[in-house]
């Protein structure tokens, strides 16, 4: 059992709980103690449980900050997402949008909001009406949210098109989705996000339905803009080896909570948590000789959010679990070294 | 190492569709050998022919099919010239099987899992419903599926478990070769790691060959001994393992390697400019010239395909001996 | 939109769609020419006509060209009248009056007997009543005298129903006694009679007592046969009502189909979009719906309230409405509104309705054109069935009411098959064209049913 060790010598100092310092800029979106139940009824009627989709999560975003969300399917970052773009309600927490709390927005303000936050999504074709053509499908935005005449309605589309390098324009705006390839359809639900110049963009597995020739195109293209407009990105994906090139910071997210924090580098380098290290051992480079040795991986699948596992979520499946400790009690974040915070009890204190 | 004589061997395989739009050149004159114990991973991005290669071999083909030619040597037999109902019985799920994409989607919902996996054995070797229960008890342990889970319906397992089924399916009548179309693509990185641990044992224990058909370049190399590169209905270059991964020698390989994110390493990733080209009217000469960076007069004209230090390339920059196919 | 008629030319590679819209064309040409042709008031006047309107025609005569495929030629109708052929009359002025000298010569070659025989007078006098004499001339050279009576200004003599005359003959009826031939050199005449073929000639001698004073006769002997679609029992031309009941049979399918289907939709939409109670409720609705006996609730309200062919269509769509269409578009909705765009765009911020019309509607149009298509006959057929039940509209000539005729005068004890044949021929036919149109357009519009 030869597995990578992590390297606890320099992380093994006191444990506190607190939260990330402030960054540069302001705080632009403050997630805070959320949880995000869904409940499962039998035959429609009878209540059967909850499925405890996000269960507290916290973390702040500032101003053009690109950070990445990493989990595998049914760790609730989804969820997370759509509940920051206001598609779902938190049952607890909040969720704190240049200082107001989205719950409590009424329908105007709503609409403001959603008009600040762009939404990418992983199926660029099944992301537009397949019977409404490009011009149709960009303009809807601008018609549900402002009342710019025809003409600046056109103008702000050629604009983004042009930004996204969808062109010649005239070409693109009369054809239907299926004309395009995914990559151009990926362009044109970028296009869409930009449309309403948000200030936050919400890209969820933007590229993984792309050929592998393609995503890095679609990713430098993000970044692009990210950069160019000063845009916060939350990038969420499972796929590892992109976030290098993409984000400041990566959540890793295990069944409905963050376990890891930390600034990219930090992550890849030195993981803090069982779970991340597993992911990264998980993930492949193109070298010949992964054929000769097998993965070192952890057992098992992600636990129901039914009826969670006690105490640390992870523990079935942890090589390193602490018997009577991490299968009784939930861990505090600790913090390992600056803008790094794992929630394990391997680096309780002493 | 193996025998001599190569496992499969492929020649001049083409098969072209008949749609409303005009004739599908899916697969355009394909030759690769494939060893005993060995795996051969055929890379290629959407829309490259290389699903239509795998029913190609496995002749699993629709209705409207134009052309179907060339010649498939199993064992040393040319199994193109048997007739449609030999082939089922002699040939598919007993000497070749198939891990089709998604196969996790279309197990059947009203059978229980281990009647599925056993169901190739009783259907193409007659044998009793008992031995070959035990069979299939076999495969899932192989696979890695505890035992209990032989009593449940498709839907009540994980789609890395689903996975795991179709593969014993595929594996249950002991076939030389296995045929994998896409075996990871929509699973988890831990899931996908556990498959691909699980292929590696079966190839280790009992001596099975791999067409493994993929997009994901970084984990194909989890299983490959040789790699072969498809582009536009054909295969543009077959390289082993560490040559490939190392230095391919094609434009496109050295592109299509570029692309990928590292998790490791400093790289930077590149892109391909543009889009690789329509099958139903592949451009004359290269296929590739349009997005090549070494791109000269000749490659106006089709190259043929060249041997170099025993890797096949079909690139004018790589002149030299021809192969035979 | 540009969707659905860039598959108009797949359509056409469907030789079933092919028949399917070319005799749907035709129906509706054929409703297109009853309108204009025959004006609704037109129509509701003649099919309502009585013994003026339609006295000149046989009575559940068989269409004309039926006599094509027999060898035994049933008799035409032939009508001779003096007010349109003054060459038959001869007037010379009388003592008093005129005398006037009717004969009417014809030529009788069919196999059989025509059934009915009349003369209508039409007289002008200022006191007297003119008086008229009949005789009747066989081919062989025998006179039959018949009847000697004055008339009015408007007197019918039934031929046919004079029993007097029939007594006179010999016990034979009237038509057949004036038209057998008889025994060969004095000998029994033929069992059963056989037709004299030949020159018949009616003669009608008259006086009138006054000058001035005028008659006119009109001699119908009376076919088996008569136009393209023959007669029924009141002597109404039945091609009035089959031509006629298309277009009504169209308009109903369609009103029917279309108020029907897109209420549905609609309905679906809100349902499935809002859920909740709304849609239990929706939905709870629809059930009991279609629980309830249609066809009973139909006859309640054509026997106690009206018949008029606007409240059943309206009652229809009504009944219809909360209908099983309601759980079919219901189904596609909910898939439907699972999708990644509707998701982009309440991100985006639309609003519910705009959802509903903007994205889901026009999801499901392709799905619903061929539901549509293949429900029209089906409306087609209820609007016959409740004529046939006794509740069809009684002013409007449609297809139904003529079964319903016929079924009421025991059309098919008699033997006048074509009575019932004809419009349920049409009723089969329209009802095939739309199905095959509806089939090739489901084919098209569900890829999944489509062959390779």
């Amino acid at each position: 059992m030869s597995a990578a060790q992590v390297d606890h010598t320099d992380l093994k100092k006191p444990g506190k709980l607190v939260e990330m310092e402030a960054s540069q800029d302001n705080v632009l979106l403050s997630i805070q103690d959320l949880q995000v139940w869904f409940e499962l009824r039998r035959f429609g009627f009878s209540h059967a449980g909850y499925v405890h989709a996000v269960d507290g999560v916290s973390f702040d975003l500032h101003d053009g900050e690109a950070i990445a969300v990493v989990g595998e399917s049914g760790c609730g970052k989804s969820t997370l997402m759509k509940t920051i773009l206001a598609l779902y309600r938190p049952t607890r927490g909040k969720v704190i949008f240049e200082g107001r709390n989205i719950s409590e927005m009424r329908r105007e303000d709503l609409r403001a909001y959603r008009a600040k936050v762009g939404y990418i999504q992983q199926d660029p074709y099944g992301a537009m009406a397949p019977f409404m053509t490009i011009e149709q499908v960009l303009e809807e935005p601008l018609l549900i949210n402002t009342h710019a005449s025809r003409r600046e309605r056109m103008e702000r589309i050629e604009q983004v098109l042009t930004e996204v390098k969808l062109t010649p324009v005239g070409e693109v705006l009369p054809k239907f989705p299926h004309m395009l390839s995914g990559g151009q359809q990926q362009r044109v639900i970028i296009a869409r996000a930009m449309m309403l110049n948000p200030k936050l963009i919400v890209a969820d597995e933007p590229v993984s339905m792309l050929d592998a020739s393609v995503r890095v195109e679609i990713l430098k293209l993000l970044r692009g803009l990210q950069e160019s407009h000063h845009l916060a990105v939350i990038y969420v994906t499972h796929d590892l080896s992109t976030v290098r090139y993409f984000s400041r910071r990566i959540f890793v997210m295990y069944a409905g909570n963050v376990v890891e924090k930390a600034l990219t580098q930090d992550l890849l380098l030195r993981p803090g948590h069982p779970y991340t290290e597993a992911l990264l051992a998980g993930t492949s480079d193109p070298d010949a000789n992964n054929a000769k040795t097998y993965k070192e991986i952890p057992p098992g699948e992600p636990p129901s959010l039914i009826t969670p596992p006690a105490g640390c979520r992870f523990h079935p499946r942890c090589p390193y679990m602490i018997k009577d400790l991490c299968d009784v009690e939930v861990p505090p974040e600790f913090k390992l070294e600056s803008e790094h915070l794992a929630a394990c009890w391997l680096h309780r204190e002493r | 190492m193996g025998t001599d004589q190569p496992l499969l061997r492929i020649e001049d395989l083409v098969l072209h569709f008949k749609t409303t739009r005009g004739r599908v050149r899916a697969v355009d004159g394909v030759n690769f050998d494939l060893n005993f114990n060995e795996a051969v991973v055929v890379l290629g991005e959407s829309g490259c022919g290389k699903t239509s290669l795998a029913r190609a071999i496995l002749r699993l083909l629709p209705r409207n099919v134009q052309e179907y030619s060339g010649r498939v040597f199993l064992n040393g037999k040319d199994v193109m010239v048997y007739k449609d109902e030999e082939f089922r019985r002699s040939v598919r799920w007993q000497q070749m099987s198939f891990v089709p994409q998604a196969a996790m989607n279309s197990l059947n919902p009203v059978l229980k899992v281990g009647e599925q996996v056993a169901e190739p054995l009783m259907i193409h070797r007659g044998i009793s419903r008992d031995e070959a229960m035990q069979q299939a008890r076999r495969m899932f342990q192989l696979v890695g599926v505890p035992e209990g889970f032989l009593q449940r319906y498709a839907f009540e397992l994980s789609g890395g478990m689903r996975q795991r089924t179709a593969i014993a399916m595929a594996l249950v009548t002991t076939p030389e070769l296995i045929i994998l179309d896409e075996p990871t693509s929509a699973l988890d990185v831990l899931t996908q790691a556990n498959i691909f641990n699980v292929l590696k044992r079966i190839k280790e224990n009992m001596e099975t060959s791999y067409i493994l058909i993929t997009h994901d370049i970084a984990t194909s190399s989890e299983l490959a001994d040789k790699v072969a590169v498809m582009y536009a209905g054909q295969i543009v270059e077959v390289s082993d393992a560490q040559s490939f991964f190392h230095m391919p020698l094609h434009p496109y390989s050295q592109k299509l390697l570029s692309s990928v994110p590292r998790l490791r390493g400093d790289q930077e990733p590149d892109f391909i400019v543009g889009q690789p080209p329509s099958l139903l009217a592949p451009p004359t000469g290269c296929r590739f010239k349009a997005r090549c960076p070494f791109r000269f007069e000749q490659c106006d004209q089709e190259p043929p395909t060249f041997v170099k230090e025993g890797r096949l390339v079909k690139c004018w920059l790589h002149a030299g001996t021809r192969s035979e196919g | 939109m540009r969707n659905i008629l860039r598959n108009m030319n797949e359509l056409f590679q469907y030789p079933s769609a092919i028949v399917g819209s070319l005799v749907v064309l035709l129906l509706v040409a054929v409703s297109i020419y009853a309108v204009i042709a025959i004006p609704y008031q037109t129509a509701i006047d003649l099919w309502r006509g009585g013994e003026e309107t339609w006295y000149r025609n046989p009575k559940n005569a068989m269409p004309a060209w039926t006599n094509f495929f027999r060898t035994k030629k049933l008799p035409d109708t032939l009508d001779f009248n003096t007010a349109t052929q003054p060459n038959l009359k001869t007037v010379k002025p009388s003592t008093l009056g005129n005398s006037f000298s009717i004969t009417i010569p014809f030529d009788f070659t069919y196999d059989a007997f025509p059934p009915e025989l009349s003369v209508f007078f039409t007289a002008k006098y200022t006191s007297k009543l003119p008086f008229v004499s009949l005789s009747w001339k066989t081919p062989d050279g025998r006179t039959i005298r018949m009847k000697n009576f004055s008339i009015t200004a408007s007197q019918s003599y039934r031929i046919t129903q004079d029993d007097a005359l029939q007594a006179k003959l010999g016990g034979l009826p009237v038509n057949q006694a004036l038209f057998a031939a008889p025994g060969v050199a004095g000998g029994p005449a033929p069992n059963p009679p056989q037709v004299l073929k030949g020159r018949y000639v009616l003669q009608i001698d008259g006086v009138t007592f006054q000058k001035g004073d005028d008659i006119n006769a009109e001699f119908i002997s009376y076919g088996d046969l008569y136009g393209l679609a023959g007669t029924d029992n009141l002597r109404r031309d039945l091609m009035v009502a089959l031509l006629w009941g298309t277009p009504v049979a169209l308009a109903f399918g369609l009103l029917a189909a279309v108020g029907t289907t897109f209420t549905q939709m609609f309905i679906a939409a809100v349902s499935t979009w809002f859920g909740g109670i709304v849609d239990t409720l929706i939905q709870r609705v629809t059930e009991v719906n279609l629980v309830l006996p249609f066809l009973p609730i139909l006859i309640m309200i054509g026997t106690f309230y009206s018949r008029s062919i606007w409240t059943i269509l309206t009652a229809v769509i009504l009944l219809s409405i909360f209908g099983a269409g309601i759980k079919t578009f219901r189904a596609v909705f909910m898939q439907t509104k699972e999708s990644p765009y509707i998701e982009a765009a309440r991100a985006y911020g639309a609003g519910s309705m705009r959802i509903i019309t903007s994205y889901l509607i026009p999801r499901v149009i392709p799905l619903l054109i061929p539901e549509f298509v293949v429900l029209i006959p089906s409306f087609v057929f209820l609007e016959a069935s409740l004529a046939v039940l006794g509740l069809g509209d009684p002013t409007l000539p449609t297809w139904g009411k003529i079964i319903d005729d016929a079924y009421t005068n025991g059309a098919l004890f008699q033997g006048w098959y074509y009575w019932v044949l004809e419009p349920s021929a049409l009723l089969m036919v329209t009802g095939l064209a739309f199905s095959m149109l509806g089939f090739a357009f489901d084919r098209i519009f569900n890829p999944r049913l489509r062959g390779q």
